[in-house]
């Protein structure tokens, strides 16, 4: 184990998987840089936010490909890639532009095994930064998990740590699906200990980060330090909570959700996401149709609120569920005001 | 095309209301005050003035994610833009917008986009609202050599052409797209390519207010003759990086060093205006001063604006009814 960063642990994913399989590309804008510049430099972005840094130096421009500014094709060039025996890595820089590339994304990828009979598979992962945190207003901060997640044939993961991060990234280069893989940009300096060496972690799965008695919170992304640093809040009071990080919203981990409800009784829901249609829409449905004889109380869903993702430092920090908003819906479930 | 006095000072005014603002901009984001991504435009101002100072009201423009110098030329109020950058509730966009989508629909003024490609869809439906209004006015957009290779920008190009509608496309080359070169991703010449959809291209020197200036009133000639759309091509830089705090590693160490020397809009307006005649030195020195002393207390006034609260938050996502807190 060795201390990184979520974005050292993504780049150290991306070495592993290229070096192990040539199949392997990685494509997108400014995924190296440098392409036509002044300075000479083939290597002078490397992502916008690093993730790909220096793999064009060990695996040339055949392999990890700048493209222009054409989200739909870049996508197209992964399905098209996919569909005859590569395993490209696209990189949508900011999730936001999944609107221009939609179509490649939900009429064509998502659809191929199916509509094709089964025979055929687009192993494509699309890397996506996401979520609010830097103040870069409403067309770059959204969560759009949901909206993908209710795609039939895309499998979505939002991984909260390093280690995930590395494990993830892998074990998704490996799927034979299309993986959609939500890289929360407030996360990518965050540091936590991951596996040296080859490392994959399941796809599917949540993980129960910590445990505890009153609640079952279940969270995913930013989300998941948020809530435990409500949970250091909370247990001065005395409140503990099982703390879930869903890690993948399609599939949803059903079993562990439940089978934390059914010890806790109470259910909470953290989601930045907009509560339309949302995740923790999901996740309490789920809870009402399978484990409303657990249920002691309401589900308590804490989301952002219906609106675009504003600008000003104070708006943001209003939009984005915080420890406080966090804490206070947890206590809320437990004590019921 | 000629020129009146007045017309020539304020174009001049224009252009250093811009410079000024973007270099007053790149000091004061060192402070960390200014939140989000700021996209500076100095180095092009000539493009932005050259074609705004022929608009009015009536006409559209659709911007980009480097809307500064955009907004400025089309009259939005500086101050108000300002209050927006730094997320004031008095901000032209209540604090909600940010540098990015900076608008004001009065000015015909469209929105800056945080989307590469989002804008100009949007112009060419503005333009079809010039053609139904019939009162000769045009709908102009904006977008960088790197936003030319998207297909929104090809299917816009494609439906301005078949409606035959009064829009100017404007491909400002600055030579980046983000961190790439432009002339690695477009893929053959733009000029070509944009005639091949139909388009008349007219080109100008982005660093000359005049050359540009001129390019624009003959792309209006063929506008508002009626023969339909076409485009305006002009390359120029940016002194700054892609955004503020961008190492720009893939830029020659000198390379904006010699172009600030050589290619600066506003010391060849100077030079232009001064040598040949109309205007002296000390008329354009004492706009430098004015427009300084303007865009510092732009600033003051912008630090000590209100901070939005949370109904600025809930407000204006429909018209008729609003979520609760
Ligand atoms: C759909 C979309 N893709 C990518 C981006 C990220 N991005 C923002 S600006 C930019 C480069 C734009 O280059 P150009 O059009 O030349 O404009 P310039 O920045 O040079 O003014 C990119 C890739 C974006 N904002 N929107
Ligand atoms: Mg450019």
């Amino acid at each position: 184990m060795t201390v990184k960063s979520v974005r050292d642990a993504l780049n150290e994913a991306l070495f592993q998987e290229m070096r192990r399989d040539p199949s392997v590309i990685v494509m997108g804008e400014d995924v190296s840089g440098g392409a036509g510049g002044s300075s000479g430099s083939r290597d002078a972005a490397g992502g916008i936010f690093g993730v790909t840094k220096g793999l064009i130096t060990e695996f040339g421009e055949h392999r990890v490909i700048d493209t222009p500014i054409s989200e739909s094709a870049i996508i197209g060039l992964a399905n098209g890639a996919a569909l005859t025996g590569m395993r490209p890595v696209a990189e949508l820089m900011f999730a936001d532009f999944v609107g221009v590339a939609m179509d490649q994304i939900y009429n064509q990828l998502a659809k191929f095994r199916y509509m094709f009979g089964g025979k055929a598979k687009a192993p494509v992962v699309v890397r996506m930064s996401m979520g609010a945190g830097m103040n870069a207003g409403a067309q770059h901060s959204q969560t759009i998990y949901s909206m993908l997640s209710a795609v039939p044939g895309l499998k979505v993961v939002v991984p909260s740590n390093p280690a995930d991060a590395k494990g993830m990234l892998a074990a998704a280069i490996r799927d034979d699906d299309p993986v959609i893989f939500l890289e929360h940009k407030a996360l990518y300096s965050t540091k936590g200990e991951v596996p040296d060496g080859e490392y994959i972690a399941p796809l599917h799965g949540a993980n129960l980060v910590q445990s505890g008695k009153d609640a079952t919170v279940v969270t995913l992304g930013r989300m998941v330090p948020f809530s435990q640093k409500a949970s250091a809040k909370l247990a001065e009071e005395g409140i503990t909570f099982d703390l879930i990080d869903l890690r993948s919203t399609s599939p949803i981990d059903e079993e562990l959700i439940l089978e934390s409800l059914s010890l806790t009784g109470r259910l909470v829901v953290v989601d930045e996401s907009n509560p339309m249609c949302s995740i923790a829409s999901e996740i309490a449905a789920i809870a009402a149709e399978k484990g409303f004889s657990s249920l002691r109380g309401p589900v308590i869903r804490v989301t952002a609120p219906h609106t675009p993702v504003p600008f000003a430092r104070e708006l943001e920090r209003m939009y984005v569920p915080g420890p406080d908003r966090i804490a206070a819906a947890i206590r809320k479930a437990v004590k019921g005001e | 095309m000629q020129q009146s006095r007045t017309d020539i000072l304020r174009a001049y005014r224009q252009m250093r209301m811009i410079r000024e603002f973007e270099e007053k901009l790149h000091i004061e984001n060192r402070s960390g005050e200014i939140a989000g991504f700021t996209h500076l435009y100095a180095g092009q101002e000539a493009i932005a003035v050259g074609i705004c100072e022929h608009l009015t009201d009536r006409d559209y423009i659709s911007s980009t994610h480097r809307g500064h110098g955009h907004c400025i030329a089309k009259g939005c109020d500086p101050r108000l833009m300002m209050h927006e950058i730094y997320g004031r509730a008095d901000g032209l966009c209540k604090g909600r917008g940010g540098s990015m989508h900076i608008a004001d629909i009065d000015k015909g003024m469209l929105g800056a986009n945080g989307i590469v490609g989002g804008g100009p869809p949007i112009a060419v439906g503005a333009a079809l609202t010039c053609l139904a209004r019939g009162d000769g006015s045009v709908s102009v957009s904006f977008g960088g050599g790197g936003s030319s290779n998207q297909g929104t920008v090809f299917e816009a190009m494609n439906m301005a052409v078949v409606l035959k509608l009064p829009k100017i496309f404007v491909f400002e080359l600055n030579g980046y797209s983000e961190h790439t070169g432009e002339t690695y991703m477009i893929g053959s010449d733009i000029v070509q390519r944009t005639e091949g959809f139909g388009l008349p291209v007219f080109q100008a020197d982005g660093f000359d207010y005049f050359s540009v200036h001129q390019a624009m009133a003959d792309a209006l000639e063929h506008v508002r003759a009626g023969k339909g759309p076409c485009a305006l091509v002009a390359e120029a830089t940016r002194y700054f990086g892609h955004f503020e705090g961008d190492p720009q590693n893939y830029r020659a160490k000198d390379e904006v060093k010699g172009l600030r020397e050589t290619r600066d809009a506003l010391l060849h307006f100077r030079a232009r205006v001064t040598e040949a005649g109309p205007l002296d030195a000390a008329e354009l020195d004492a706009i430098d001063s004015e427009v300084a002393a303007f865009i510092e207390d732009c600033v003051t006034s912008a630090k000590a604006g209100p901070t939005p609260g949370p109904e600025v938050m809930l407000a204006d996502v429909y018209a008729d009814y609003q979520d609760k807190p």
